[in-house]
């Protein structure tokens, strides 16, 4: 099929430019004319606030690296200087470290939507590799991002994370050092970390983006009911179930970005170390080679996997235990790309699916949250054994998932999509 | 679906409670609370000259500027110059020791630590508790020592104002384990200050810290506040704006 010029006869001044770039084209195609389902709830405010907090990360972001100095001697002193001397200098940082958070937040909950409602499967599978490669990207991006205020926490959080890559048999030491550029976390390493996370990873997380967005307009999104809405189109070739996502959902998305944006607001301003999780105290002290925290555990958002890490104590094969650590953290984030071909169930949506699904999902979340829990204390025996237990919970739920949702009893799924109220 | 929501926010909800982030105490005694009011100027000014007078001389606070300072605590800039800069005569300068830092190493074996943002590394609490629990040991070169942060290598450097004191330590008998519990303080010697007057200057001192701390931040709570009345409005707003789109929806 070759490319029609102005497909839609446009005149005048944007006549011109649609003959030469399909302006109006791409509008009606995302915007004016995308059919989403009419039954969205609550869970799908996530993926537009998630561009949202794109958007702020890279804006604000943009205006800290005005003032912000990637050396080990005056990185600390100019977020300092941020906070001090920088007119509104204070509030473009809250925005970043709060949003940083926040993005996470949002994605998490984003991604729990794809598990409620099975928006991973197909045709979605690329829709959900393409959002896994942006999860990845961003978990890189806020790991360096992390280490640029080179207060202390930054500095050991660094050193407990690149030294996982020693446990690599053979490669290890060399990749830890090639990582590093020294021999140990230095001013070299808080360089190519602030070149990383300012430019090479936030241009591969927003290319990403519009990959997933491409091909979720591609396909059309799912909805709560996991109804296909293109099985019910009127004479025009417009799902019936559907309505174009502007003005409809460009209108229900700022209630939501405004909803969010009370709560972002509420702990930027009253709150901006969230008690010390955001924000971490050992943080307002310089990067000290010689002091060590007395307790280092990575940011909030990093501390489920980070528990799974831990769990692993068994060395296997002659390998060391810390070793398999790094696989079973490793494994923990890759195995949600594979939820497309691990679910076997008839239907999407949890609202048709069995108790047992139900009960699988319950018990994944709770081992997630618990495991998150985990990661903050100190691993004694019985933190352990029970960062343990959730994580044979957390790899169970994927693992058995292609018997599970077999098994299970689902229930009819609808014709046509269901409003609730 | 509703209740399956339900139990996992409340598990979410149980789990973080039962949280608690390990921040950096000291050497393992209760923190007394510093009931500060950080909206009490004459505190902070109050605060400010104990600081100037008997703690940068070796304890910098190199993020914060004099007139920074005259300008959030409703002081004077010539005041302020004439009263509390002792190193410097540019009151946009900011509030530096005048020891070298290589040198305090050398008379010190370290560098008196810059204090502007200890507020914020160790808690209001912490500062208050160590301000307050100075006591003599003679087996220290200083001749005192620190319950909040022991074997501190600070000199009591208001010894004048407080004089000297001593722990009294009494056996406690607690869930069947004998305890040796500090119950209060022997004063040793007079000073210029009433207990009760000491430790109401040490909290206007921990007030001024947790002030240097975050300068900002009596505006940004100020300034958070109209900020969610406005998305209050908006929000409303938005609500109708999206039910009047919505209309035809069914």
């Amino acid at each position: 099929m070759a490319i029609v010029p102005n497909p839609h006869g446009t005149t005048g001044f944007l006549g011109w430019i649609d003959d030469r770039f399909p302006l109006t084209k791409m509008w009606r195609d995302h915007v004016a004319e995308y059919y989403a389902p009419k039954n969205f709830n609550f869970w799908y405010f996530f993926g537009s606030l998630a561009m949202l907090v794109l958007v702020n990360q890279l804006v604000t972001g943009i205006f800290l690296t005005m003032h912000y100095k990637p050396s080990a001697l005056e990185a600390f002193g100019s977020v300092e200087y941020i906070m001090r001397d920088v007119p509104w200098g204070w509030l473009i940082r809250y925005m970043h470290s709060t949003g940083a958070s926040a993005f996470f937040v949002v994605v998490y909950l984003h991604m729990f939507r794809g598990l409620l409602y099975g928006s991973y499967r197909k045709p979605r599978e690329l829709v959900w590799i393409f959002g896994m490669m942006i999860f990845l990207a961003l978990m890189a991006e806020a790991f360096m991002g992390y280490v640029l205020p080179w207060g202390n926490m930054s500095y050991w959080g660094a050193q407990v994370i690149i030294s996982l890559f020693g446990a690599i048999p053979g490669v290890g030491p060399d990749l830890v050092q090639w990582i590093r550029g020294d021999y140990l976390i230095s001013d070299a390493t808080l360089n190519r970390f602030f070149a990383l996370h300012v430019i090479a990873v936030p241009l591969v997380l927003v290319g990403l983006v519009v990959a997933h967005l491409m091909a979720l307009h591609e396909v059309g999104s799912n909805n709560p009911d996991g109804v296909d809405i293109k099985k019910n189109k009127d004479e025009n070739g417009i799902p019936k179930d559907g309505i174009p996502f502007h003005p409809y959902y460009t209108v229900k998305d700022i209630m939501g970005v405004v909803g969010f944006a009370m709560i972002f607001c509420a702990v930027l301003f009253f709150a901006p170390e969230m008690g010390g999780y955001f924000l971490e105290p050992p943080n307002f002290t310089p990067a000290n080679a010689l002091v060590t925290p007395p307790h280092i555990a990575p940011v909030w958002y990093f501390t489920p996997f980070y528990s799974v890490l831990r769990a692993i104590t068994y060395p296997l094969f002659g390998i060391d235990a810390k070793f398999w650590g790094v696989i079973g953290m490793g494994g923990s984030v890759v195995i949600i790309a594979f939820l497309p071909w691990l679910d076997r169930s008839p239907v999407k949506s949890i609202r048709y699916r069995g108790w047992i699904y139900k009960l699988a999902l319950a018990l994944f979340v709770v081992a997630f949250v618990i495991l998150g829990v985990m990661g903050f204390k100190e691993a004694n025996a019985l933190n352990t054994k029970i960062a343990q237990v959730c994580s044979v919970v957390y790899f169970a739920f994927f693992l058995l998932m292609p018997w599970y949702t077999k098994i299970d009893k689902t229930k009819p799924v609808p014709e046509r999509v269901t409003m609730d109220h | 679906m509703k209740k399956l929501l339900i139990t996992a926010l409340s598990a979410l909800v149980l789990s973080v409670s039962g949280l608690t982030v390990a921040v950096a105490a000291g050497g393992g005694i209760e923190l007394a609370e510093a009931n500060i009011d950080a909206k009490n100027k004459a505190s902070l000014q109050r605060g400010a000259r104990l600081y100037a007078n008997y703690c940068l001389g070796c304890h910098g606070l190199k993020y914060q500027r004099y007139n920074r300072m005259a300008d959030d605590l409703g002081m004077d800039d010539a005041l302020v110059a004439e009263n509390l800069m002792f190193t410097t005569n540019k009151v946009a300068e900011t509030m530096d020791i005048a020891m070298p830092e290589r040198e305090a190493q050398k008379w010190f074996g370290q560098t008196p630590p810059d204090l502007s943002l200890i507020a914020r590394e160790k808690g209001i609490d912490y500062i208050y508790t160590y301000l307050t629990t100075f006591y003599v040991d003679e087996s220290k070169e200083t001749g005192v020592n620190n319950l909040a942060f022991p074997n501190a290598s600070m000199p009591w450097v208001m010894w004048k104002l407080e004089g000297w004191k001593k722990p009294i330590y009494e056996d406690v008998e607690d869930h069947g384990h004998t305890v040796h519990k500090l119950v209060g303080y022997e004063q040793l010697t007079e000073g210029e200050m009433s207990p009760e007057e000491f430790k109401a200057a040490m909290l206007d001192l921990t007030n001024f810290l947790h002030y240097v701390g975050e300068p900002i931040k009596q505006t940004r709570i100020a300034l958070g506040l109209k900020v969610l009345a406005y998305l209050l409005l908006l929000f409303v707003l938005s609500i109708f704006l999206k039910r009047e789109f919505w209309k035809d929806v069914h």
